[in-house]
């Protein structure tokens, strides 16, 4: 046995971009799946959803403004950070779920291959629902999909990885900021994420990851005024309801939870769309030329 | 309000030299102490009714500032507007103190918040810089008056201030005072040009021998603005003038106060130093534009349990 004293590692919540603890101070204990102690992990409060919010709403201009294109190589740059640390997101995610080496390698691979899946799409769903409509006048008439803005992600409780990545990579693809809550029970995949995201391209406040209680989170969440969608993919039957009419009142767009038996199945774009409203503009081509032509 | 020096104090006055040796006899500020006093009051925390009514407070402290190149008289109305009723939706929402505008703009302020406790302030005597003779400022100020100004913010000649002519801006804003007439005189240091906590202490002290009824840190204008420390050096400073000379003076933080937070701890402050008796909008203000929309989200949080946002308030 070697004398040397480990290093533990100080899981921290990722809000704008830089690594704060909890605002209340709090840590609650992670443990493996056989109840084995990993970590501390912060136990977020209310304010620090609220600061995760006024971060997710600053990153919202540039990112949603960003070009799509740019947009899908920021992503791919992820999935490359992720590959370069996939020996560490084995060793997490098998503690977390309780898997052994290869089944957690096998979901770690199809995460970073969903991530890759999500990064193409970011420049080719404008041309799956927006598009040109046919109109009976001298005008065009274009529909485009515009990213909704701040949306909550409430991660799924059982795939901590696997169903984190495939509920908050179509929410950021198609432009939109996330204020996403990790798994209750194994929130290490995601705070380390964070740690991927930080040191690849995606602009701080893009995404922001909280850890704690689900339902002590996403209550604030839910009924935030600055907050214009939520993702109740991590929630149960009653929270879901509570969440659904918290939400109301600012007309939130809000996805029911919807069972998952599968996550390495091919998702559709359900989830992207889900988060993404028409923008329909009409365009008079003009009769502007003196020859009475429109050009 | 007199005009001329209040009577314990008249003779430092009488000429430039008794006026020096008054203003450095003055003790010097102890720099670490004064921002350490102001850095643990500003640790106190203030929840539920207390913030309640700090938030309110601060609301009705509010001069509603819009000092820009480009303000058009569309824009001055809308400001006045939201000064008169800053939550359209909340009746029950306090007016701000007054609006604060260029003189050009003081007809069109005035119009905005006729029939309501809104007052107009205008700046003047060439602000932001005051670089202009004093023939200039004094018509400057005439000008604001004759459109309706309730109160005028002049800025000191710094210049001069930094030379050591301090008869010289204890003159004009002597000058100043009277050309204002019974509206009140804020008098602004720009405390970020004044390099020393002892010279801000020196210009306090000049500021309210010549007569003003508010001393004001800064125009907004500069890089440093109101800081928590310079504010309470000059709550101090009105503190002891009125143990000397029986005369309030008010103080007015203005620049860089964005946040409900930030606006509660100058109210501590406030307090702390000076007392209850300038926990009121006729001798503390706030000099400030984006602060209203962060108190007014903090008040709809309060009052429905919800966080806000700034879909919910103007866009100024």
């Amino acid at each position: 046995m070697s004398d040397r004293l480990s290093v533990f590692k100080t899981y921290k919540l990722y809000v704008g971009g830089k690594f704060p603890r909890s605002e209340s101070g709090r840590v609650y204990e992670v443990t493996d799946a056989k109840g084995k102690w990993l970590a501390n992990a912060p136990l977020s409060s209310r304010k620090d959803a609220r600061d995760a919010v006024v971060a997710a709403r600053k990153a919202f201009g540039a990112w949603s403004g960003a070009t799509a294109y740019n947009r899908g190589q920021v992503l791919y740059r992820v999935a490359e950070m992720l590959e370069g640390r996939k020996s560490q997101f084995v060793h997490e995610v098998a503690d977390a779920e309780g898997l052994s080496k290869s089944k957690a390698a096998a979901q770690v691979e199809a995460t970073i291959d969903r991530w890759v899946w999500y990064a193409g799409w970011t420049d080719k769903i404008a041309q799956v629902v927006g598009g040109g409509n046919p109109v009976a006048g001298p005008y065009f008439n274009l529909s485009s999909p515009e990213p909704t803005g701040v949306v909550a992600v409430l991660a799924p409780q059982e795939s901590s990885f696997l169903g984190l990545v495939s509920v908050v990579a179509p929410v950021i693809a198609t432009g939109n900021t996330a204020v996403v809550v990790a798994s209750e029970r194994a929130p290490l995949p995601a705070l380390s994420l964070a740690e991927v995201l930080a040191t690849s391209d995606v602009p701080g406040g893009v995404v922001n990851v909280l850890s704690g209680r689900t339902a002590e989170i996403a209550t604030p969440l839910a009924a935030h005024q600055d907050v214009n969608a939520i993702d109740l993919a991590g929630a149960d039957d009653v929270l879901a309801k509570e969440l659904e009419i918290a939400a109301a009142d600012n007309l939130k767009r809000v996805l029911r939870p919807q069972p998952v038996d599968d996550w390495s199945a091919t998702p559709g774009i359900d989830r992207m769309t889900a988060f993404l409203e028409t923008k329909t503009v009409w365009h008079p081509t003009g009769s502007l030329g003196a020859s009475g032509s429109s050009y | 309000m007199s005009t001329a020096a209040p009577h314990a104090l008249a003779d430092v006055t009488a000429s430039d030299s008794t006026l020096r040796r008054f203003l450095h006899g003055l003790p010097g500020v102890d720099a670490v102490g004064l921002e350490a006093r102001a850095a643990s009051l500003g640790t106190r925390s203030i929840k539920t009714t207390a913030k309640a009514y700090a938030i309110d407070l601060a609301i009705s402290m509010v001069d509603l500032t819009t000092l820009e190149g480009a303000d058009t008289p569309g824009k001055v109305r809308a400001l006045g507007a939201k000064a008169v009723h800053p939550d359209p939706i909340d009746r029950t929402t306090p007016a701000t103190a007054a609006v604060c505008v260029y003189p050009d703009m003081v007809a069109t302020a005035k119009a905005a918040v006729a029939g309501s406790s809104v007052k107009v302030a205008s700046v003047a005597t060439a602000f932001p810089a005051g670089r202009a003779p004093l023939s200039v400022k004094l018509a400057d100020v005439r000008e604001a008056i004759a459109a309706g100004a309730d109160e005028i913010d002049m800025v000191i000649d710094r210049g001069a201030f930094l030379a050591g002519h301090y008869l010289k801006v204890h003159e004009e804003i002597v000058a100043v005072k009277e050309a204002c007439g019974a509206a009140r005189l804020k008098v602004i240091f720009e405390t970020g040009e004044l390099s020393t906590y002892d010279n801000i202490r020196r210009a306090s002290w000049l500021g309210m021998l010549a007569g003003a009824d508010f001393i004001k840190t800064s125009t907004g204008k500069v890089a440093v603005n109101a800081t928590p420390a310079n504010t309470l050096l000059m709550l101090e400073a009105v503190r002891d003038f009125r143990a000397q000379t029986g005369v309030q003076v008010g103080v007015k933080p203005a620049g860089g106060i964005r946040t409900t937070k930030d606006a509660i701890k100058f109210l501590v402050l406030v307090n702390e130093t000076a007392g209850e008796d300038w926990l009121d909008n006729h001798w503390f203000r706030f000099g400030a534009s984006s602060l209203l929309n962060d108190l007014l989200m903090q008040r709809q949080k309060l009052a429905t349990g919800r966080y806000s946002g700034p879909d919910y308030v103007t866009v100024d």
